[in-house]
């Protein structure tokens, strides 16, 4: 047992501040992952999710606040072998082949798990004999996966795994990963996919502009993001009186018709027809969660930017 | 956690690069026997042509396996792959070792090859003269496994091989590895000898004709360049690590 070591104490991160020249990437960002939990780190490109994974790594030194992860220091939890990391980018060794660099890799660990297992685990034992220089992307995005498992770490840190992977092999990935995670490691993904997020994870995390701005499972994220949306005609509307009816969470208009993103759009809409008993043509469309997820995370200066980022 | 595996597939990674063993091997090789063949009989500075270029290839191609570790460095960072490393319980101190041993382990082929070579053209020496040569060009390579480290951590790898080539084509050609020597007196001659490359091809004629191995000027040398260059190493290293 490492001093210090608190293996009940999960993950804290506290208070933590990045800047980048005048950029702030992450602010004052307050985060506790209990132990055996996957979380996502969802949002948007640019909302401080790599930065905040590469201070969980101990990569990034954080301008203020302070990481614990099972009572250590990142750098000191990487030391004793707790933490499997992969990152967005890496290339692997060249004049290797896949499994020697995994068992390289499993080299530095005090107790790693078999290199055989780990292959077949994460799919890469079909490629074992191939020099990592001639992987496809999503072969490379294979052997990455099995270099942060094989030393079997308590905690894995995930940033954008599936980033630029094909669909099939992006379910292959997740396949994997829900073995893991079920033997009781505590999980940490970034990701831009709202419907990963969702599939995968027990708990979202969703960063904009380098805070949490929601926080909870992944079930109740998506209640309070998924919204209804009820159109109608009515000229002359008022948007600010429209915004106070009961349920209704935002009011435009574009011209004649007027538009409310709701949290409960059937009291909204006996709301609206008391307030409002001229509204016509009036349509009650379904939540979208992608719609919703852009609303929680728009930049508020300019939204389209962040709206299409969380598209991509 | 054995650091013997870090060691082990480093040397791997670099025998299964056949440019390393063009440079290192077969250049040298041809070079000796293209120039000295035809002067076996030549004496140069004192001393038999054939054993002063024959150190002078040794010198040249493992100069080469010395600057080595550093080339792999560049390529590391630049593919990403040292975050990965990163962020497993590999310390630097352990891949350092493990860097250096592997580029010292890469030299000794080299230095065996030519020695064979200058065997073949009259070179004769006795064991303990060979042992004592072998010292002195492993001791001068320090400077150069650090120069290695140094441009590695600070060069993007598209500079490198003209950096790496520059640097060793400038060592040689002051150093009086390619055959022939700039100057024998004044400033130029003096610019000669403050460098380690010149009393790495010194090494031979050291051992055989004065005997008694280097002069002390040629130690104080190798030890300047060492001390100058491990801090800025040190500053290369955490410049690197800082922007990760």
């Amino acid at each position: 047992m490492v001093t210090g070591a608190d293996p009940d104490g999960g993950i804290v991160l506290s208070h933590l501040s990045k800047s980048y020249g005048a950029v702030c990437a992450v602010r004052s960002l307050d985060l506790a992952i209990a132990p055996g939990e996957t979380v996502a780190l969802l949002g948007p490109n640019g909302a401080g999710k790599t930065t905040t994974i590469d201070m969980m790594l101990g990569l990034t030194r954080p301008d203020r606040g302070t990481i614990s992860v099972f009572g250590l220091p990142p750098a000191k939890a990487v030391r004793a072998g707790w933490v499997g990391g992969m990152l967005q980018t890496g290339s692997p060794l060249d004049h290797l082949r896949v499994r020697e660099l995994v068992a390289l890799t499993a080299s530095y660990y005090p107790a790693p798990l078999g290199v055989d297992d780990v292959l077949r685990l994460t799919g890469a034992d079909a490629f074992a004999g191939q020099w990592t220089t001639r992987l496809s992307g999503g072969q490379a995005q294979r052997v990455r996966f099995a270099a942060a498992l094989v030393g079997e770490p308590d905690l894995l840190l995930l940033d954008e795994p599936t980033a630029g992977i094909d669909v099939e092999g992006r379910h292959d990935f997740w396949h994997s990963m829900r073995d893991i995670a079920g033997q009781g490691k505590t999980v940490v993904f970034a990701t831009h996919y709202l419907e990963e997020a969702d599939a995968y994870a027990d708990r979202i995390v969703l960063i904009a502009r380098g805070e949490v701005v929601a926080d909870g499972p992944a079930t109740e994220i998506k209640a309070q993001a998924s919204s209804r949306t009820i159109r109608a005609t009515l000229p002359d509307a008022d948007t600010t009186e429209l915004r106070a009816l009961p349920g209704v969470r935002a009011a435009d208009r574009h011209g004649d018709a007027i538009i409310l993103s709701c949290s409960d759009a059937d009291t909204a809409l006996r709301a609206l027809l008391g307030a409002c008993p001229g509204a016509r043509d009036i349509e009650v469309r379904g939540g979208n969660l992608e719609e919703a997820f852009m609303e929680l995370t728009a930049e508020k200066s300019d939204p389209a930017v962040d709206v299409m980022e969380a598209t991509r | 956690m054995s650091s013997s595996t870090h060691f082990r597939y480093e040397v791997l990674r670099v025998l299964r690069n056949r440019v390393f063993h063009a440079v290192t091997l077969a250049l040298p090789l041809v070079l000796f026997f293209g120039v000295a063949s035809g002067q076996r009989h030549a004496t140069f500075n004192g001393t038999s042509f054939p054993l002063y270029f024959m150190t002078a290839m040794a010198v040249y191609g493992s100069m080469f396996a010395a600057l080595g570790p550093g080339a792999r460095i560049a390529r590391d960072i630049s593919g990403g792959w040292i975050r990965q490393l990163r962020i497993t319980p590999l310390r630097a101190p352990t891949d350092l070792v493990a860097k250096v041993a592997s580029a010292y382990l890469l030299a000794l082929p080299t230095l065996v090859l030519l020695y064979l070579a200058g065997a073949l053209l009259g070179v004769r020496l006795a064991a303990s003269q060979w042992l004592e040569m072998t010292g002195l060009i492993l001791v001068g390579l320090v400077p150069f496994v650090i120069i290695g480290f140094v441009v590695g951590y600070l060069m993007p790898v598209d500079a490198l091989t003209p950096a790496l080539g520059g640097i060793v084509v400038l060592f040689s050609l002051f150093g009086g590895v390619y055959g022939f020597e700039l100057a024998k007196s004044g400033l130029m001659f003096d610019v000669m000898k403050a460098l380690p490359s010149y009393w790495l091809v010194q090494a031979g004629k050291s051992v055989a004709v004065s005997g008694g191995g280097w002069p002390g000027q040629a130690w104080l040398v190798i030890a300047i360049w060492t001390v100058v260059l491990v801090p800025i190493a040190g500053l290369a290293y955490r410049r690197n690590t800082a922007r990760a």
